[in-house]
């Protein structure tokens, strides 16, 4: 089951349509069973029965998720791949002792890989939707992979199957969502660990 | 949380309306008027009776006019909606956007410019489905204009039901054009919808039809009970 939380304003909120929905109906196309929550109504269950999970984004004025950072050191100990989307990138980098910045991006934009990895598979640069006045400073435990003129893109974690990317995949890139979930079927990457 | 409907008297912009109003509060309606015909980020046909539609359903109406012109049209945008912040007090947008990055960017930009929550609740939305669901959920829409190869002139007006619906899912899946007609293929007009009070009844039409493009323009309509 992939995990799929939304970070706006409120449980059910108009934002999860635009946010939440595409993500799920991309994971739903490719045949894996999904879980939505709201991120203040996570249980052990749901994170303890999940095979990957993804952070979704929210609209551009939304910062709540900010507020309460209490809420994700599950994330710390999750065992699965984890994939952070624009506000769930702002997560992951504060959960790991990152910060962030206000940096504007809104429309398409090229997108310049620096550091090849699988998730990316094998592009050099493409274009991509880029709604966010926020960007990371990734901590030292970050690889950055993806930069554009607005900062930086997309980035993994150095040990662990974390990934992050401040565009969103589920607009004109869902193939780099469908990598993610490949790798989370295939138990992320070589030597991470994968729940039986 | 109040805020405007940038509302083009079409199916998408009256279902993200439909939408919203479940969630939050619709406080009113915001319609550019456009000059230009060919205009890039509005809708056209029939765009004047979104004062009618407005009336139908209850809600106050922001109108102001475009010359249409590429990129002055956004600055027709930003002032739309800041009466919408003026007049009714409106805390962010909502727009009927399902797959253009066009024209989301742009009203995304405004949003962010005037420091407005900006919404789209159709945004990447299955086309097809998505027709389907805005008949299946109470609509009544005829189309009011087309652009597009497989599109004759005998839609122009018609009454999309679930049979006409059908008909064009398969003309669009076979002549690979927008099944939603988010690209321009057509236009909609909304005549009734569950946030209505009243029904729209035309009164007078013409068409106009020339090369695979045309428009049905309603002359004259009235509001009627439902």
């Amino acid at each position: 089951m992939i995990l799929i939380v939304d970070l706006s304003y409120r449980p059910g909120s108009l934002s999860a349509d635009e946010f939440v929905a595409p993500v799920e109906h991309i994971v739903q196309q490719d045949g894996y069973p999904t879980r939505i929550r709201h991120y203040a109504g996570l249980s052990q269950q749901d994170i303890a029965s999940a095979d990957g999970a993804i952070l979704c984004g929210t609209a551009m004025k939304d910062f709540g998720y900010l507020e309460e950072m209490g809420r994700f050191a599950w994330l710390l100990s999750f065992p699965c791949p984890a994939l952070g989307i624009c506000a769930g990138m702002q997560v992951m980098v504060r959960v790991y002792g990152g910060g962030i910045h206000q940096k504007t991006g809104i429309g398409m934009a090229e997108q310049q890989v620096v550091a090849p990895d699988s998730l990316l598979a094998g592009r050099d640069r493409f274009p991509a939707y880029e709604l966010h006045s926020l960007v990371v400073v990734p901590p030292p435990s970050f690889r950055v992979l993806a930069v554009s003129p607005s900062g930086i893109q997309a980035i993994r974690h150095r040990e662990r199957p974390v990934y992050g990317v401040m565009f969103h995949p589920e607009v004109r890139n869902e193939w780099l969502i469908r990598r993610f979930l490949s790798l989370s079927a295939r138990g992320g990457v070589q030597g991470w660990p994968h729940r039986e | 949380m109040k805020l405007g409907v940038l509302f083009s008297g079409g199916k998408d912009s009256a279902f993200a309306c439909h939408r919203a109003m479940a969630k939050e509060e619709v406080a009113c309606l915001i319609t550019i008027l456009p000059s230009n015909p060919e205009s890039y980020l509005f809708h056209t046909p029939n765009i004047s009776l979104t004062a009618l539609q407005a009336e139908a359903a209850g809600l106050p109406l922001v109108s102001i006019g475009s010359e249409g012109v590429e990129e002055a049209e956004v600055a027709d945008l930003s002032r739309a909606i800041s009466r919408g912040v003026e007049e009714h007090g409106i805390e962010g947008v909502v727009t009927g956007a399902i797959h253009s990055v066009y024209q989301t960017t742009r009203v995304q930009r405004v949003c962010h410019d005037l420091d407005l929550w900006c919404f789209n609740p159709l945004w990447q939305r299955d086309q097809a489905e998505h027709l389907l669901e805005v008949v299946s959920s109470g609509f009544s829409f005829i189309i009011s204009g087309i652009a597009a190869d497989p599109l004759g002139r005998e839609w122009l007006g018609r009454l999309m039901d679930g049979q006409a619906v059908e008909e064009l899912l398969a003309l669009a899946e076979k002549a690979r054009i927008n099944p939603s007609g988010e690209g321009g293929e057509y236009e909609t007009f909304v005549l009734d919808a569950p946030f209505f009070r009243k029904r729209i009844e035309v009164l007078r039409a013409s068409r106009e039809y020339h090369e695979h493009h045309g428009i049905y323009r309603i002359d004259d309509a009235r509001l009627v009970a439902k």
